[in-house]
């Protein structure tokens, strides 16, 4: 087994009095897809946000070859792991707009930003709502900016965090295609879910989060 | 008293460009703008840095700064005298009673207005806005920004209040300004000096100058507020 891409070692987490991680340790190898199981309030959303640098924890992670304390998240790091909300917040401005701010963030010229947002937003299969406010968006369509803002960065992770919930119909259909099509894309992803049809997902590793623990459920 | 008479001949004062009414409306304008535009980044950094961090003794800074909303300003321009005064630590400065202690006294009236709002404005803004910012790759600074812009009404409001505060203040104006004719003569201070000599003409005059700018501001966030898509 190689090395993983990212790891989080000796994990510890706490709210108050509640322990959520109490020394865990999780690896996610580079190409793989994997899907976090568990019930409410287990810690996948912690997990995710902590791997992404939004929660502090105690413990260490690593990355490629680069390890460090999680409580010093390396700012480069956010360059490569990027993680999208249960709800995604879109800022106030078009939804290409809203495409380009990770692109802008990377130093990269607006001529190709707007290409490379265009692009992303065909994807998603909203190359005709670019120029939409977001409030005028479906959850759905919300959710699905949120996919493609993310994907335009070309994350070396991906981090979704129940990216179907709420939605149902057309909206779960359109969100489930995508989420696949970015684990088959070869993105390292990690989806944190109780919907079924995305924990059967054959590409990806189910692992449990239960008990302060992260186990492979294979 | 006669109203409608002194009410006339303001409005014959406004219109005709006497130089000297006009005078005041420009240093009460032209000293507050310059106060705000000075002292607004640092206060809305203060007022975001105090929303979203913890520390010890955060709770009691909070409440300082509300309070010093409610100080009276003509200690605040007592305080900045004693500081300008010949014999004052800043007396070298030779800026007691020019236009420039009077911005500096609006800089000090100003900041808790804006501190306050601008907290706000951040404690009530949606958390995903920071995340979303830095987990898109945004470094810290920059992630400060996007929220604030996202909340740039709320903050918009902070400047305007601001502003509303240090325009029709009177304490500070006359204490470290001195209300010198054609020098630091503001609106509210001329309002006060003319009305204790029976002048009733240039007072109303400005004060309707006042009621306009209160008026601009209230009705420019409206139509800010608009045009954000949030009406």
């Amino acid at each position: 087994m190689s090395a993983p891409l990212f790891s989080l070692l000796g994990l510890g987490k706490s709210f108050g009095e509640r322990v959520l991680f109490e020394n865990a340790q999780v690896g996610f190898e580079a190409g793989s897809g994997y899907v976090l199981t568990g019930p409410n309030g287990s810690g996948k959303t912690t997990l995710l946000r902590i791997a992404a640098g939004l929660e502090p924890a105690r413990g260490q992670a690593g990355f490629r070859v680069q390890s460090s304390a999680i409580a010093e998240y390396p700012e480069a790091w956010r360059r490569e792991i990027v993680y999208v909300h249960q709800q995604p917040y879109l800022f106030h401005t078009s939804i290409e707009k809203n495409l380009e701010y990770g692109l802008a963030r990377r130093g990269m010229p607006p001529a190709e930003r707007i290409a490379r947002a265009r692009e992303a937003l065909e994807w998603a299969g909203l190359g005709d709502r670019r120029t939409v406010p977001p409030h005028k968006l479906s959850g759905g369509e919300k959710q699905r900016v949120a996919l493609a803002r993310a994907k335009v960065l070309n994350p070396t992770l991906l981090l979704l965090d129940e990216p179907t919930a709420n939605l149902d119909g057309d909206a779960r259909r359109q969100v489930l295609e995508l989420v696949t099509a970015l684990c088959i894309e070869n993105h390292t992803v990690v989806v944190a879910s109780h919907d079924p049809e995305i924990i059967r997902l054959a590409i990806l590793n189910r692992l449990h989060v239960y008990g302060g623990h992260i186990k492979s459920d294979d | 008293m006669d109203f409608f008479g002194p009410t006339g001949d303001a409005f014959r004062l406004l219109f005709t460009g006497d130089a000297d009414l006009w005078r005041i409306i420009y240093t009460s304008l032209s000293c507050s703008l310059i106060a705000l535009v000075l002292i607004s980044p640092a206060a809305i950094a203060v007022g975001f840095l105090i929303a979203k961090n913890t520390f010890p003794g955060r709770r009691a800074l909070v409440v300082l700064i509300q309070a010093l909303l409610s100080f009276p300003t003509v200690v605040v321009g007592l305080v900045i005298y004693m500081l300008l005064s010949r014999q004052g630590p800043l007396g070298f400065l030779r800026l007691l009673f020019t236009p420039e202690a009077m911005i500096i006294g609006y800089m000090a009236i100003a900041f808790p207005v804006l501190v306050v709002f601008t907290l706000s404005a951040v404690q009530g803004a949606d958390p995903r806005i920071y995340e979303t910012a830095r987990s898109l790759g945004a470094a810290r600074g920059r992630a400060a920004l996007t929220t604030l812009y996202e909340v740039r009404f709320g903050v918009m409001a902070a400047v305007f209040n601001g502003f509303g505060r240090v325009v029709s203040e009177v304490g500070c104006s006359i204490m470290v300004g001195g209300n010198i004719a054609g020098l630091t003569r503001n609106i509210p201070t001329a309002i006060a000096l003319e009305t204790s000599k029976g002048e009733f003409t240039q007072g109303i005059a400005l004060g309707f100058v006042l009621i306009v700018v209160a008026i601009g501001i209230n009705v420019a966030l409206a139509w800010l507020q608009g045009r954000g898509g949030l009406d």
